[in-house]
């Protein structure tokens, strides 16, 4: 069976859950191979986290020559791998900057792309949800080695003992692929909450909050959620743009998404219409995020929030 | 120096957008216009060029669509770019990333040595958002990506941007391939004066036998992807919408959340 890769989605070693999404998708494919990349300290554990999903290989590829640069190394590592191990296609986890070294390798490796996937069946057809979450595609690669990047939460992770055959790679960079250098690099303040893409659930917040977000912390702290924001939210500077939810922002595709204070335009329905549950509370009852609600509550959600909140605290005990 | 800035003509998001019979997008009987996110690319580009007094600086603005594509060029003009080019052939259409970049990347080489190609964070329709990474990796060049924040000296460019893990200064030296998102700042709107102006700016159409491209390389039949199936979501059944009195509203959410097992 031919293999596919997955390139691991880790940070110092730690491998993320999206990565097992996709080695039980890559398994659907051909033989899962797990691809590191990144610093020599952290291959035996990522080697180890992935080996319960299925991974038969594990390829390192040092990122000595890597690391400090953006994306066009990567992209050569990759193709350079993909010369050796001739996989039958190549899973990335979709984010900003996977998608650009996908956009490279598919270029070097005269192969189509397909980006954003949702799902992967045996025969290889992706599923994406396009125009706003408004229309699902189904979509092929036809020629070349296909290469497919997949949104998180695309699918149950399932625990499948591998090989895990940890399987060292030397790669050349060249010097061309170093030219655009990362100067300075400050880390993101971790938030003590699930990351939002992957989050079951989102409790989110616009311009209704009047830049009050401690009802919408509040609510999201007790069901153990990630916090999201609306442009509005975010252009006036209540929340980091990381939070955005939307076109510009995050797609998230959580159990439940509670919009509070979010009127529902297309570009913020976007990045959440395809939740399996959604709930707004707006003191507005023509919002038209009321249109895709599962449950709404016209009121204030100052008042609001903080009574749901203790309600669940207390279902919680 | 010479920009390119590059300009999608999207269908409006705020229309209702479909797709044809053969999976692509309706790209006729639902309005267009300049992608949004595009205008950021055309605001940094003249922004760069006003910053830059002095200094010889073109910014033109490269369009690949279908006729109607030119209006996306219009408009960056009437914003102050200096020429436009617009490449149309029937060949082209149902284009996929591949493509769409050969005959970008084509397009810049025609138009002589170039500084800086600037895009936008992502098209308003398809939204692959790996346009600008597939012509850096044509042309041979360099990308510095997803920038809010843009500065350049001389042949030196500083961006910022606000990556998932962290915020990052990233650093290059032209030429190269950036592209900003919508934090840049706000695009400007295009005045009287450059309305008039625009009118008698240099706007060149080129087809694919101008740029050397052989039709068998694009369009729908060359593409490296096949649709097989578009499908409407089925529109959201209206839920139950109760109204706030005296906290029967957060007692009802409660309920509700708990019924769905999520407390
Ligand atoms: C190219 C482009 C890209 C965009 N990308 C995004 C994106 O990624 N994400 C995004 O979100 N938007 C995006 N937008 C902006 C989008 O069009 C909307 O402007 C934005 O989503 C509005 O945010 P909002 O719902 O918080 O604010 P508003 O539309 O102002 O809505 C505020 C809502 O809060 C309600 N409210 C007020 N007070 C209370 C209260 N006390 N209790 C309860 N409810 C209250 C009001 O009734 C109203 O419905 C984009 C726009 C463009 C043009
Ligand atoms: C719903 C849908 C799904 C698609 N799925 C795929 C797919 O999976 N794989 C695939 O290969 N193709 C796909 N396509 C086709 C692809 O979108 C087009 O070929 C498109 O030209 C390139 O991608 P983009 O619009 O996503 O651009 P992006 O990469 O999102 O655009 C980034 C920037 O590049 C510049 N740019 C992009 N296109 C042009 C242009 N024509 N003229 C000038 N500047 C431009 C703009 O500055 C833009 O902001 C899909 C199209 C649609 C409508």
């Amino acid at each position: 069976m031919a293999e596919v890769l997955v390139l691991i989605d880790h940070v110092a070693g730690q491998v993320k859950k999206p990565t097992y999404e996709l080695l039980t998708l890559a398994a659907k494919l051909g033989e899962p191979s797990a691809v590191y990349i990144g610093g020599a300290d952290g291959a035996a554990g990522a080697a180890e986290a992935v080996k319960g999903y299925g991974a038969e290989k594990v390829y390192v590829i040092d990122d000595a020559q890597i690391k400090g640069y953006l994306v066009a190394p990567k992209a050569e590592a990759l193709a350079q791998l993909a010369g050796t191990a001739s996989p039958a296609a190549i899973l990335l986890p979709s984010s900003a900057e996977n998608k650009e070294v996908a956009a490279r390798l598919a270029i070097k490796l005269d192969s189509g792309l397909i980006t954003d996937a949702v799902d992967l069946d045996e025969s290889g057809v992706a599923t994406q949800s396009v125009f706003a979450g408004n229309f699902t595609v189904k979509g092929k690669v036809t020629k070349g080695t296909p290469i497919i990047t997949v949104k998180p939460n695309s699918a149950a992770p399932v625990e499948k003992a591998g090989a895990a055959a940890v399987t060292p790679f030397e790669v050349t960079i060249s010097d061309a692929a170093k030219t655009a250098q990362i100067v300075a690099s400050q880390p993101r303040k971790a938030s003590g909450r699930p990351e939002l893409t992957e989050a079951a659930i989102v409790v989110s917040g616009g311009r209704g909050t009047g830049g009050d977000f401690s009802a919408v912390e509040g609510l999201a702290d007790a069901l153990g959620a990630a916090v999201g924001a609306s442009r509005a939210a975010v252009d006036s500077g209540w929340m980091p743009h990381t939070f955005q939810v939307g076109q510009t922002g995050k797609t998230v595709s959580p159990q439940l998404y509670v919009a509070n204070g979010i009127s529902g335009a297309i570009q913020h329905r976007a990045g959440m219409q395809t939740s399996k549950t959604i709930v707004a509370v707006n003191k507005d009852e023509e919002a038209p995020i009321f249109e895709l609600v599962d449950f709404g509550v016209v009121g204030d959600l100052h008042t609001v929030l903080p009574a749901v909140t203790d309600a669940v605290k207390a279902a919680k005990g | 120096m010479n920009i390119v800035v590059l300009v999608k003509y999207v269908p409006d998001a705020t229309a209702d957008r479909q797709f044809e019979d053969d999976f692509t997008v309706d790209r006729v009987n639902v309005d267009g216009l300049l992608s949004e996110l595009d205008e950021y690319a055309v605001e940094q580009s003249l922004q760069i060029k006003e910053k830059r007094d002095g200094e010889e600086i073109t910014v033109t603005a490269l369009t690949v669509g279908p006729q109607a594509a030119e209006a996306a060029v219009r408009k960056a003009l009437q914003m102050g770019a200096d020429k436009g080019v617009h490449v149309v052939d029937d060949a082209i259409a149902g284009s996929d990333s591949i493509a769409t970049s050969l005959v970008l990347a084509k397009a810049i080489e025609k138009l002589g040595p170039v500084d800086l190609v600037v895009g936008g964070l992502a098209s308003t329709d398809a939204g692959m958002s790996v346009v600008p990474a597939m012509l850096a990796e044509r042309l041979g060049l360099p990308q510095v990506t997803l920038a809010s924040v843009v500065e350049t000296q001389g042949d030196q460019i500083r961006i910022k941007r606000d990556g998932d893990v962290a915020t990052e200064v990233i650093g290059g030296t032209l030429p190269l391939v950036l592209s900003v998102t919508d934090q840049s700042g706000e695009a400007r709107y295009p005045s009287f004066k450059g309305i008039m102006a625009a009118k008698k700016k240099p706007l060149e159409t080129w087809s694919l036998a101008d740029l050397g491209v052989d039709a068998g390389q694009v369009g729908l039949g060359a593409a490296y992807t096949a649709v097989e199936e578009t499908a409407a979501r089925p529109p959201r059944t209206a839920g139950e919408i109760v109204t706030d009195e005296d906290g029967s509203g957060a007692k009802a959410l409660a309920e509700f959340l708990a019924s769905k097992k999520f407390i």
